[in-house]
């Protein structure tokens, strides 16, 4: 990894993640780098995801079209300079994995998460080296830079970015950005060549508004966000409406849309659509201060509902927040249910999500 | 002041013991969330899990470091956790236990040998 140096350097305390060593912590602790990301920014390195462009061999809508036969996602009704989230589905209607796809005018850039990345390539290799080319991306680092200073922090290096909106793209010399990223605030994903990720990185941390953080308060951002961690909350067996991502299913995918169904587990999602899931993912309020974390069962009176995905302690709402699986009759937001920590059942509600409010620029 | 290799510390306060962890164990432990503590009058034998840290990245066990009965527990955690990290070995302190003979403490390391441990 091109900036293990660095983050060894700013005291990262580093840990095996998807076969990259990435710091979980650097030493002002989880807690502090959590609250300064929603305070001020917050630099994260993500350069183990994988980046790839698809290039086409005849028209862009060609290559768009095919693509969109992964997914139940409307591709070509993206435009050039924006990005969109989108979910790899299997022929059950499991979730293979999610991802960020960007219209950049005469291609697609895609980045998908660390421990699917040569599923996700073989795959789009299979599926699409008829129309395209699936590059993978190596030689480029992956910066977010996230939090409500995070503009006026990366316009002082690139100052195009303050006419970007959520979920715009763009391309500014050798970096690649995008409006966007995984914590519920606004901010920033950064593409940039290997060779100069460090500079880059260490300028933006030299700002007084800019901190490192490690994969610990990435976690809890996101929980706090609502948003899912693949492999935990989606995987090849929950589909895209048990995870409560009918968001990203665009109308022209859906029963009466253009380009109704076509993609992988069509069958399954649309008629969960049409007629609700057996479960759904919820968010969940345990009482008290006691995190209810991954794997924690869960349970109406005696009846096992299903258990808890991802859960920890959120230090923006200052209480404890999980989001896991139920029964869609226990899904209603206010429903009382028991989480079993260490043998004893401990109250918890299900609550809306995200837990914190989002401050995505629009 | 004693310490255990399991990073508790044990101070002796008239005829009970007092249990907290060190300084090194908090900051490996990271930001405390929650802590669970025993119930007080309760006689619990050595190795016992007898309360639970949670911090932001994982629950761990508190053990008891000898046999003897809880006699006090420290109720500030409850609401304020943090204490465990601001002041591990003076307002962070967990419980307090009653044992029969006091001198089952000279088992423990003392505060260079603890160093030379976590050195």
């Amino acid at each position: 990894m091109g900036l293990n140096d660095l983050h060894v350097a700013l005291g990262g305390k580093m840990v095996p993640f998807a076969r990259y060593s990435m710091p979980v912590q650097y030493p002002a602790g989880v807690m502090k780098e959590h609250l300064h990301t929603r305070a001020a920014a917050g630099l994260f390195d993500v350069s183990h995801m994988g980046q790839v462009i698809l290039q086409p061999k005849g028209s862009y809508e060609e290559t768009a079209r095919a693509f969109e036969a992964l997914m139940p996602v409307d591709v070509l009704g993206v435009k050039p300079g924006r990005q969109r989230y989108g979910l790899f589905t299997n022929d059950a209607g499991g979730i293979l994995d999610d991802l960020m796809f960007a219209n950049r005018g005469d291609h697609l850039f895609v980045v998908v998460n660390a421990a699917c990345k040569q599923a996700d390539i073989a795959h789009m290799t299979a599926r699409l080296s008829g129309v395209c080319e699936v590059i993978p991306v190596t030689d480029r680092a992956l910066l977010a830079l996230q939090g409500p200073q995070a503009e006026t922090a990366l316009a002082r290096l690139v100052p195009e970015v303050t006419a970007m909106k959520f979920m715009d793209v763009g391309v500014f010399g050798d970096i690649w950005a995008s409006r966007s990223g995984y914590t519920g605030e606004d901010g920033f994903e950064i593409s940039i060549p290997m060779d100069r990720a460090k500079d880059f990185a260490v300028k933006l941390l030299d700002m007084p508004e800019v901190m490192p953080i490690g994969l610990g308060a990435r976690d809890s951002l996101r929980l706090e966000a609502g948003l899912c961690l693949y492999g935990h909350d989606i995987d090849t067996t929950t589909s895209p409406v048990e995870a409560g991502l009918t968001w990203a299913i665009q109308k022209a995918r859906r029963a009466g849309g253009d380009r109704e169904g076509g993609f992988p587990g069509a069958a399954r999602i649309l008629r969960e659509l049409a007629h609700g899931p057996a479960r759904c993912r919820v968010g969940l309020r345990p009482e008290g201060r006691a995190p209810m974390r991954e794997h924690t069962p869960l349970f109406a009176g005696n009846a096992a509902l299903g258990e808890v995905t991802s859960g920890g302690f959120g230090p923006s709402v200052e209480a404890p927040v999980a989001m896991g699986y139920v029964p869609a009759a226990y899904a209603q937001i206010g429903t009382k249910l028991d989480g079993e920590v260490r043998g004893k059942r401990m109250a918890v509600t299900v609550a809306a999500m995200p837990f914190q409010p989002t401050t995505y620029k629009r | 002041m004693k310490y255990t290799k399991e990073h508790e510390w044990l101070r002796v306060e008239g005829n009970l013991v007092v249990v907290g962890i060190t300084e090194h164990a908090a900051t490996a432990l990271g930001d405390v969330v929650f802590v669970e503590l025993p119930e007080v009058e309760t006689q619990v034998a050595e190795g016992d899990d007898v309360s639970v840290i949670e911090s932001v990245k994982a629950a761990s066990d508190i053990l008891a470091p000898v046999d003897g009965e809880i006699v006090a527990v420290n109720e500030k955690l409850s609401d304020n956790p943090s204490l465990v990290n601001e002041d591990p070995l003076g307002a962070g302190w967990f419980f307090k236990m009653k044992l029969d003979d006091l001198s089952v403490l000279d088992q423990f390391m003392d505060e260079d040998e603890y160093n030379d441990l976590i050195a």
